[in-house]
């Protein structure tokens, strides 16, 4: 039997890309899955009794060193903000490649602290910083330092001791552009590099605050329990600049939406599953229940959609305890029809994930083709014909077409690049300055555009004449055309729109690094934590693989 | 030292501020990286072009023929470029391409370079005393890295170049005959079992 991919024109919805969950394709657990057999060393952890100064961690397989510099300052509590104007942030990290030499630490400890406007080298990979999470980081140090460990709610509500504000790659301010390092065997996945910083992160934070509670109390200071240390992962603040990449890369993201699809459409395709195959996916469901219960969340927006998501999840389990049968042919593909009519996009994405979890010879392969070769698809096929175009338009844009854009409502916003940080924002245009300065986001608005002048455009005209005519729109052209090679290459949904929720987009990446527990704090911005849960980095050799749903 | 993805989006930024639009920003952000990634003064150029196109006129060129003759302001080389990448697969019927005047003719460098990856043809770029072979995009030789390029140029030919040998079938028979000694003579049994053999090719 062939199950079709899924539509994407409705996959590709905003609201649809907002309720994805992590899976076994999620950047940070195939991170895991690629590094697992190298070598782990702690190089360096050259701290004060306040747990200030240098500490270098690596991995290291065969002639291959990547090595994480860490530089933890003192600030003060007024100094302390997680908003990306900071200037000044409780640690600082660069991933260099290679081994750093002692030059290398001095001159990235004049860098690396003072993050967009430090200049780095193409010797690093990636640059981060991150605060303290000072309620649960004091709290551990005084425990600790007490001889006793930490209290395990406070733990579980928050999820980290620090949390990281960005995780810089790809050749920001001068860090090794992506073509350095693209042909490496272990970096064939996206953001592995960032990965990496932030997981060697995660084990800085946990030997800073065993290093500070030891200097307090040498004699009875305890160090936190490995099996605590595991329930903590990163925290991260994550606002705007995360949606424009999703909309600047349409190629990868149509991998990344590709590949999850195809997965999805595989697993439903399998006859007859084994055993134990359906018992790591009802084990897995089961398991994951506590992920929903423990998921802590002001937001209303996110509350409701939680409290639906453990509602649907508890009906799944119920249907698959009682009423559905494995044996029967194509199982996945009748649980998955079963959800599309039972249930909310949140469960059905989540479980779709989870659905994954026992197919690793599906998976792997498909780990692979998860970045993409954008250059090769720049160039417009500008030989072809407006007939051309505007099928492709018609084929691909079905929703966007019907969108009036002479409605206030459909325009009422613009995206726009921060003169303070060089971030993007997001704001009103009829309220607020600067929308003569639009950046190319307003990709439905656009492509309307073009569709508008293609109709009224000879159908037998080449695109090079056309563009003589209408540079203005050769964005979207370039666009249209890569679209028709990319189904999943474009949000279906009007990101100008009055009532976009720009999370949505947040959340999409996010799912795809693997974040666990999404907690929006406006509509613009959200935390996540990220590695909850994960092997430390002394078991990664022989980990649980289902350790997102088993912690 | 600056990344190559900091030199294309801050040109590609710059270009749009410059009074482009965002589409043919993108593609002077693409051109420009690629000058600095073969070593060639793609920002200084792009810079001083755009503080010139502040005071001055320039002719955009949309529609390229063989011979193009500015009356009155030199060619945009931006458009020009641009243009030519566009129709390149018209324009290489011609043979060659002439322009009578054109203004920062180095920026053109890039999108010659790419229209010869297009076509699959090496592309001759001459203007005054400097000349440039674009070869599929991979590499742009020249005599003249490093100088200074004139911020005008009067005669100016893109010539495409046949794909053909650059050595003489004498030197590739002398070289083929020293290769073939790394050949083994085949017995008669292996040549008899060897792919295709006992099946009747008039299937």
């Amino acid at each position: 039997m062939e199950v079709k991919l899924r539509d994407p024109n409705v996959i590709m919805k905003l609201s649809k890309l907002g309720s994805f969950h992590q899976s076994k394709l999620s950047f940070l657990r195939s991170f895991l899955e690629e590094f697992k057999d190298w070598e782990y060393k702690k190089d360096l952890f050259d701290l004060n009794e306040n747990g200030f100064g240098t500490a270098i961690y690596s991995f290291k397989k065969k002639e291959r060193v990547y090595s994480l510099i860490c530089f933890a300052n003192k600030i003060s509590d007024q100094e302390r903000s997680d908003r990306v104007i900071a200037t000044k942030w409780d640690a600082a990290f660069a991933l260099y490649d290679g081994v750093p030499s002692k030059l290398d630490v001095e001159r990235l400890k004049n860098e690396v602290p003072k993050q967009e406007i430090g200049r780095l080298s193409y010797k690093e990979l990636a640059l981060s910083r991150a605060n303290k999470s000072l309620r649960v980081f004091d709290h551990v140090v005084k425990n600790l330092s007490n001889g006793k460990q930490p209290d395990l709610d406070l733990l579980d509500k928050v999820g980290y001791l620090y949390r990281t504000t960005a995780v810089y790659g790809s050749g920001k301010f001068g860090l090794a552009d992506r073509f350095r390092i693209k042909n490496r065997e272990e970096i064939n996945g996206p953001f592995r590099l960032e990965m990496m910083l932030v997981y060697l992160v995660r084990q800085f934070t946990f030997d800073q605050v065993n290093h500070i509670a030891k200097s307090k109390n040498p004699k009875f200071a305890v160090e936190l329990d490995p099996k605590i240390s595991k329930r903590l992962g990163i925290g991260n603040s994550t606002g705007l600049g995360m949606a424009p990449f999703i909309v600047n890369h349409p190629t990868l993201l149509n991998n990344w939406i590709l590949c999850r699809e195809t997965a999805l459409k595989k697993v439903r395709e399998i006859k007859k599953v084994e055993n134990d195959k359906i018992n790591l996916f009802k084990k897995s469901l089961r398991n994951s229940v506590k992920n929903i219960t423990s998921w802590n969340t002001e937001s209303k927006y996110q509350l409701e959609k939680i409290n639906s998501l453990l509602n649907n999840v508890k009906k799944t389990i119920n249907y698959l305890e009682n009423k559905f049968s494995f044996d029967t042919e194509y199982p996945f593909n009748k649980i998955y029809l079963w959800l599309e009519k039972e249930t909310c996009d949140e469960c059905i994405e989540y479980i779709v994930s989870i659905m994954m979890e026992p197919f690793d010879e599906i998976l792997k392969p498909l780990v692979n083709k998860m970045s993409s070769e954008e250059e090769k698809h720049f160039n417009i096929p500008t030989h072809r014909t407006i007939e051309d175009l505007r099928n492709i338009i018609e084929k691909r844009y079905p929703n966007i077409l019907k969108i009036d854009f002479n409605k206030i409502e459909n325009i009422k916003n613009f995206w726009f690049i921060s003169k303070n940080k060089e971030e993007p924002r997001y704001s009103d245009r009829f309220e607020e300055q600067g929308s003569e300065l639009e950046q190319p986001l307003a990709i439905a608005r656009d492509i309307k555009k073009l569709y508008e002048e293609l109709i009224i455009s000879k159908n037998s005209l080449t695109i090079d004449k056309f563009l003589a005519k209408y540079s203005n729109l050769r964005h979207v052209v370039r666009r249209a055309f890569i679209i028709e090679k990319f189904p999943y290459a474009e949000i279906q949904d009007n990101t100008i729109a009055e009532n976009v929720v720009p999370i949505d987009m947040l959340r999409l990446k996010l799912s795809f690094f693997g974040a666990l527990k999404f907690d929006p704090r406006s509509d613009k911005w959200l935390r996540i934590c990220m590695f909850q849960g994960a092997p430390l980095p002394r078991e990664l050799k022989n980990y649980d693989q289902q350790w997102v749903y088993n912690f | 030292m600056k990344s190559l993805s900091e030199i294309e989006i801050t040109s590609k930024r710059a270009s749009k501020a410059a009074g482009y639009s965002w589409g043919i920003a993108e593609e002077i952000g693409k051109g420009v990286r690629l000058l600095e990634l073969f070593g060639l003064a793609g920002i200084k150029n792009l810079n001083e072009y755009f503080k010139s196109k502040a005071n001055n006129q320039f002719e955009n060129l949309n529609l390229i023929s063989n011979n193009n003759q500015s009356d009155k302001n030199p060619y945009c080389p931006i458009i020009f470029g641009i243009s030519f990448l566009d129709q390149v697969k018209t324009l290489e019927k011609f043979e060659k391409i002439r322009l009578n005047d054109i203004a920062y003719p180095f920026l053109v460098l890039p999108f010659l370079s790419r229209s010869s990856e297009i076509i699959g043809k090496k592309i001759h770029y001459k203007f005054d005393e400097y000349e440039f072979i674009l070869n599929f995009n991979i590499k742009i030789f020249s005599k003249s890295y490093g100088d200074k390029f004139p911020i005008n140029a009067k005669n100016v030919e893109i010539i495409f170049l046949e794909n053909k040998d650059n050595f003489s079938e004498e030197d590739w028979k002398s070289l083929y005959k020293l290769s073939e000694k790394t050949f083994v003579e085949e017995s008669d049994s292996l040549k008899k079992s060897a792919a295709g053999a006992g099946l009747n090719d008039n299937d």
